[in-house]
C-alpha cells in the first residue's frame, strides 16, 4: 500500500468535507450533471493537481460516466458532482449529457432505431 | 465504506474504453425489494456491474426526516449499474433503482433524461412493484412490465396481472427470465419499441 493521502485516514463525512472544501453542492454546469453523464478528459494532471482530481483526469483519458466514476473512485455522487466541477468550470474535463428520447422537437425517432438495432445484435 | 479509491492503480481497463466520441443513453430498471433488478442489470451487461453510492446527510434530507435515527449520521443508498455498447459510437447504461423509492431524489432526478424503464415484477409478490409503477406514471416515464417468471411462481395469465396492477392497456406487459442475457436483452427491446410506438403516435395528426 502506498503512503497514506491527506485525509484518509478520517471516517467518510470528515474526509468528504476536506475533498470539497466543505462544499455540499457543485456550481454551476455541473448541478446538471446525471448518472449517465459521460466525462471526458481534456487535459492531463499537472505536478499539483489535487489527487482526487488528477484520479478523474487519468480515469476519464476516454468517455467515462459519472457512476463509474463513483464506482471506481468509491466516492458518492454528490461528492464527485463538486470535484467535477471543479474540473468543469476550468475546463479540464468535458461533459456529455445522456441523449434523452425525446428533445424540443419531440421523440428522436432516428436514436430510438439506433438504440433497437444496437440491441438487436446483441 | 471502504475508502482507499484512490490508492489502487487508477487505469481502466483498456479493453472496456468507450470511443473518443461516444454519447449515452440510460434506462432504468425498477421494481419492488428482490424482483430481479440487479440480476437483470448483471445479466445484460458487458461490464461486471458496478455500485455507485449517495450518501444521506442532514442536508440532504432535512433534519425532520431523520427522527428516529437521530443515532445515524449517514446512510448510504445505492445503485448498481451495468453498460452495453450499442455501437462505436452510442452506449446505454442501464440502472437498478434502490428498493426504498423515497431515495430516488437523490440522484437528480434519477429517471430525468431517461429513454423509459423496465419495471419488474415478481408475480408471487405482485403488491412489492406497486410502488414502482406509481412513481413510473406519476413522472410520465414510457415502461414495460417485465413479469420475471421465478421458478416456483405460478404461471399467471398475463391479462390477470394486467388487471390485479391497473396497467393500462397501452402498456406491455412481457415475460422474462433475469437471469438469461437473451431474455434481459428482449425486453429492453421490447421497451424501446414500445417507446417508438408512443413516440410515433405522438406524431400522427389527431
Amino acid at each position: 500500500m502506498t503512503e497514506p493521502q491527506a485525509g484518509s485516514g478520517l471516517p467518510g463525512l470528515e474526509r468528504y468535507y476536506i475533498l470539497t472544501q466543505g462544499r455540499s453542492a457543485p456550481t454551476a454546469d455541473a448541478s446538471t450533471l446525471d448518472v449517465a453523464t459521460l466525462i471526458v478528459a481534456r487535459s492531463t494532471p499537472e505536478p499539483g493537481t489535487q489527487p482526487e482530481h488528477d484520479a478523474i483526469l487519468r480515469w476519464c483519458r476516454d468517455p467515462l460516466s459519472v457512476a463509474e466514476l463513483g464506482a471506481h473512485l468509491g466516492l458518492p455522487f454528490n461528492i464527485l458532482s463538486v470535484l467535477v466541477a471543479d474540473l468543469l468550470n476550468t475546463g479540464r474535463v468535458e461533459a456529455r449529457d445522456p441523449i434523452a428520447g425525446t428533445g424540443d422537437h419531440g421523440p428522436d425517432l432516428a436514436l430510438l432505431e439506433e438504440v433497437l438495432s444496437g440491441l438487436q445484435r446483441l | 465504506m471502504d475508502f482507499n479509491g484512490f490508492d489502487r492503480p487508477a487505469f481502466p481497463q483498456r479493453a472496456e474504453a468507450l470511443h473518443a466520441g461516444s454519447r449515452s443513453v440510460k434506462v432504468m430498471v425498477a421494481g419492488g425489494f428482490g424482483t430481479g433488478k440487479t440480476t437483470m442489470v448483471g445479466s445484460v451487461s458487458e461490464i461486471v456491474p458496478l455500485t455507485t453510492e449517495e450518501t444521506l446527510t442532514q442536508a440532504t434530507v432535512g433534519v425532520d426526516d431523520l427522527v428516529g435515527v437521530a443515532d445515524k449520521k449517514s446512510t448510504t443508498v445505492s445503485l448498481d449499474f451495468g453498460r452495453i455498447s450499442l455501437n462505436e459510437q452510442l452506449v446505454l447504461y442501464l440502472f437498478g433503482t434502490p428498493g426504498q423509492e423515497r431515495f430516488w431524489f437523490l440522484w437528480n432526478g434519477l429517471f430525468k433524461g431517461a429513454l423509459g424503464a423496465v419495471v419488474l415484477v415478481d408475480t408471487r409478490r405482485l403488491e412489492s412493484s406497486f410502488r414502482a409503477i406509481e412513481e413510473m406514471e406519476r413522472l410520465e416515464v414510457p415502461f414495460v412490465i417485465a413479469l420475471n417468471l421465478f421458478p416456483d411462481a405460478h404461471n399467471h395469465p398475463v391479462e390477470e396481472v394486467r388487471e390485479a396492477l391497473a396497467i393500462s392497456p397501452q402498456t406491455p406487459i412481457v415475460t422474462c427470465d433475469a437471469r438469461d442475457r437473451a431474455s434481459s436483452r428482449d425486453v429492453l427491446i421490447a421497451l424501446i419499441r414500445h417507446i417508438k410506438e408512443r413516440s410515433v403516435a405522438a406524431l400522427e395528426p389527431r
